[in-house]
């Protein structure tokens, strides 16, 4: 049985990474982001990356250091507000984005994981979205034809996973972390506890290890949060 | 004289309805949350994968494994449930969502809306907006009613790049409600903040619309 468990984020790497490759990175904002990785591709120094997540990072922090760092030539996103570095390098022409709706930059990986080249959507009909691209009528109603998405790398953020790859994610740190890890040649997954086999429940089991070729236990997890909004505790 | 943000939000909150799940935006829909009245169930989603949003924590309770759409840390309750992306939108684009409340740069009369990007100046990303407004069943806009240079954000044609076209129920603003057909019936003014005249709203209002008052 082939070993999937690496020490650390480097070496779980090693090998994969070349100049132009397509990468696809979970997360929503900070929230489960895969940061070992994100910080291990950064100390690789590949270059001219496409990178399809649904935001880059926030100042100083995530996929944003990827940016700072010269190393990404075109984002496939849904959000990049809240990140000046990327506004300014979009609106200067030094950055390739392909803006995407949401839903359905996340149907265009799970379709790219599942074998489905498209799909018809409502999503962006009437809008630049759906600029040049095929549109059909289903059911008196005009729909967009939008292509699925793969990556030559995934990697994806868990809270669990168990040695075969099998992940469990945590709250909404779940977001876009289950469709990448099917679209990529390789998906690499980052968990915060790393089990043996049979230490996770079979049912609760949100990605299955067949996704997964790699797999090892992060640490120095920062777990940024973006914006801290609390109430008060009422007075006894 | 005007509505308030506040009171913006509580006049989204009378568009609810008992057992509806809605999809809140980010700025003054938000706070549509505060006025949802006690003796209705409403389930607040969360586009990044959640139903059944709860109050914000007490201080040192917070997750960074629990945030709302606008990143915001958040709770959860007894009722809630957590699921991937293509789950959350398949919800949304699915038509299972009942209402939305999203702010707005631009409506136009005829339903759409523009809420994303200002070409050459501002690129902040569509994020789920345009699946919610074209897969949710009632889309209801809350904005102000003209832009800081005082001009009239509620137009014949909206200059910005559309988010949705033919797309919106109802567009609250600090001065009056309109109710709009997304079939091509137009807008119609059903009512005026407190100290708002008629005359008030056409004078700051580019669109036509019909009026019920």
């Amino acid at each position: 049985m082939a070993n999937k468990v690496y020490p650390d984020a480097k070496a779980a790497l090693d090998g994969i990474p070349f100049d132009g490759m397509t990468v696809m990175a979970g997360g929503f904002g900070l929230c489960g982001t895969p940061e070992n990785l994100i910080t291990a591709l950064r100390e690789n120094g590949v270059k001219d990356l496409t990178i399809i997540s649904n935001n880059c990072g926030a100042d100083d922090r995530g996929l944003w250091t990827l940016m700072d760092n010269h190393q990404i030539k075109k984002m496939i996103s849904s959000y990049v507000g809240e990140n000046k570095l990327f506004e300014s390098l979009y609106l200067s022409g030094k950055l390739d984005l392909e803006l995407t709706p949401q839903g359905t930059l996340a149907e265009r990986i799970r379709a790219g994981g599942a074998g489905i080249p498209a799909f018809y959507t409502r999503t962006g009909v009437g809008t630049v979205v759906a600029e040049g691209k095929p549109t059909e009528e289903f059911d008196g109603l005009t729909y967009v034809r939008e292509s699925w998405l793969k990556a030559d790398l995934s990697i994806v953020k868990a809270w669990k996973g168990d040695t075969e790859g099998n992940l469990i994610y945590r709250k909404t740190a779940q977001n876009f972390n289950p469709m990448i890890a099917t679209a990529g040649k390789i998906t690499i997954a980052e968990v915060e506890e790393l089990v043996d086999v049979g230490s996770l429940n079979p049912d609760a089991i949100h990605t299955p290890g067949i996704y997964v070729k790699r797999i090892f236990q992060g640490s120095d997890y920062k777990n940024y949060i973006e914006h801290r909004t609390v109430r008060k505790r009422e007075a006894v | 004289m005007s509505w308030t943000r506040e009171q913006m939000a509580a006049r989204a909150a009378r568009e609810l309805k008992n057992g509806y799940y809605v999809n809140l935006g980010i700025g003054i829909p938000t706070l549509v949350a505060n006025y949802i009245p006690k003796d209705m169930k409403v389930t607040l989603q969360s586009e990044n994968g959640m139903l059944g949003i709860g109050p914000f924590p007490f201080e040192g309770d917070e997750d960074p494994d629990l945030i709302n759409a606008g990143k915001q840390t958040i709770t959860a309750l007894p009722s809630s449930s957590y699921f991937s992306s293509a789950e959350s939108f398949a919800m949304i684009r699915g038509g299972h969502i009942d209402m939305a409340v999203l702010g707005a740069m631009e409506v136009s009369e005829k339903g759409d809306i523009a809420n994303w990007t200002i070409p050459g100046k501002m690129v902040k990303g569509m994020g789920g907006a345009m699946d919610l407004v074209a897969g949710v069943k009632r889309v209801i806009v809350v904005m102000e009613h003209t832009n800081k240079a005082g001009h009239s954000k509620i137009l014949k044609k909206c200059d910005l790049p559309l988010t949705g076209s033919g797309c919106i129920d109802m567009v609250i603003t600090d001065l009056c409600v309109f109710s709009v057909d997304r079939k091509g019936g137009g807008m119609r003014l059903i009512e005026l903040a407190p100290g708002v005249t008629a005359e008030d709203v056409k004078a700051k209002t580019e669109a036509a619309y019909t009026s019920a008052i």
